[in-house]
């Protein structure tokens, strides 16, 4: 998907995205499941955090998701990716840890122009581990928070990039 | 429909291992096409469950920033030989998908 935009095209697109992410994509995309009658499209969409998911940085992210951006960094969580991504389109990346009563794991590629990627709720019989594939614009730090409930744990770990994977 | 979820789910030492493999776009509508010059609209999958029995042990939250045909591992402690998991998701434009599979 990346290879398919030549460098050139860089600035322009992200101006265009920006006009995008500015408009009415949000509210259009949430008209056409409504407006297609599916089984209650509000009750199944209207959990996923939109806000979150738009915001450019990991704060703005946290605030929305869960509530709080208070980060504490912290070596019990174990971030397993590549050191080096040849095709940033997907990179895997698995969290887990030892830490106890853990409810979310939250995964953040720090380059990309959302940085927030996937956020994982977890019953009281998960296991704190969750493991996936994300795309990554560019060489930068990915970052897992885990929430228990002494509050919001982070640690990171940066990937070099060398073919960018979010089209932009 | 036949659902275009894979699921592989192992019980071992009394904590059950699932991956599963979904197929889907993921586009995450900042895209262009090249051909058009028009921005390919968005097309991802914003919620997974993921269901052992009755009870919903993982649920996800996704954006565009999941890979292409996501893949997702997840654990829980319990499960026997026979349990049924089950992965359903939804996408940005209403769709669903479903499959269930047996703890093995």
């Amino acid at each position: 998907m990346i290879d398919e935009k030549p460098q050139l095209e860089t600035e322009q697109l992200d101006a265009a995205r920006r006009r995008v992410l500015q408009g009415s994509l949000g509210a259009g995309a949430m008209g056409l499941a409504v407006g297609a009658g599916l089984l209650s499209p509000q009750a199944l969409l209207a959990a996923w955090p939109e806000a979150a998911f738009k915001a450019k940085d990991q704060a703005a992210a946290l605030s929305e998701l869960l509530g709080s951006d208070a980060v504490e960094t912290s070596d019990a969580i174990n971030i397993k990716a590549p050191d080096i991504a040849e095709n940033g389109a997907v990179v895997p990346v698995t969290v887990s840890t030892d830490l106890e009563g853990v409810k979310t794991i939250t995964i953040f590629a720090m380059g990309n122009q959302a940085p927030l990627i996937a956020s994982f709720e977890l019953a009281e019989q998960a296991a704190p581990f969750v493991s996936t594939r994300i795309k990554m614009a560019k060489t930068a730090d990915v970052v897992a928070v885990v929430q228990t409930q002494d509050g919001l744990l982070s640690n990171s770990k940066e990937v070099k990039v060398t073919i960018g994977g979010c089209g932009g | 429909m036949a659902s275009n979820i894979k699921i592989r789910a192992k019980v071992k030492n009394g904590e059950t291992t699932v991956k599963s493999l979904m197929s889907h776009e993921m586009e995450t509508g900042m895209r262009k096409d090249k051909k058009t010059g028009e921005l390919i609209p968005a097309h991802f999958i914003q919620e997974v469950t993921g269901k052992w029995n009755d009870t919903v042990v993982m649920k996800a939250l996704w954006s565009g920033g999941v890979s292409k045909n996501p893949y997702l591992s997840f654990k829980f402690n319990g499960g026997e030989p026979g349990d049924t998991i089950e992965i359903a998701w939804v996408d940005n434009k209403g769709n669903t998908d479903s499959a269930t599979a047996e703890i093995s």
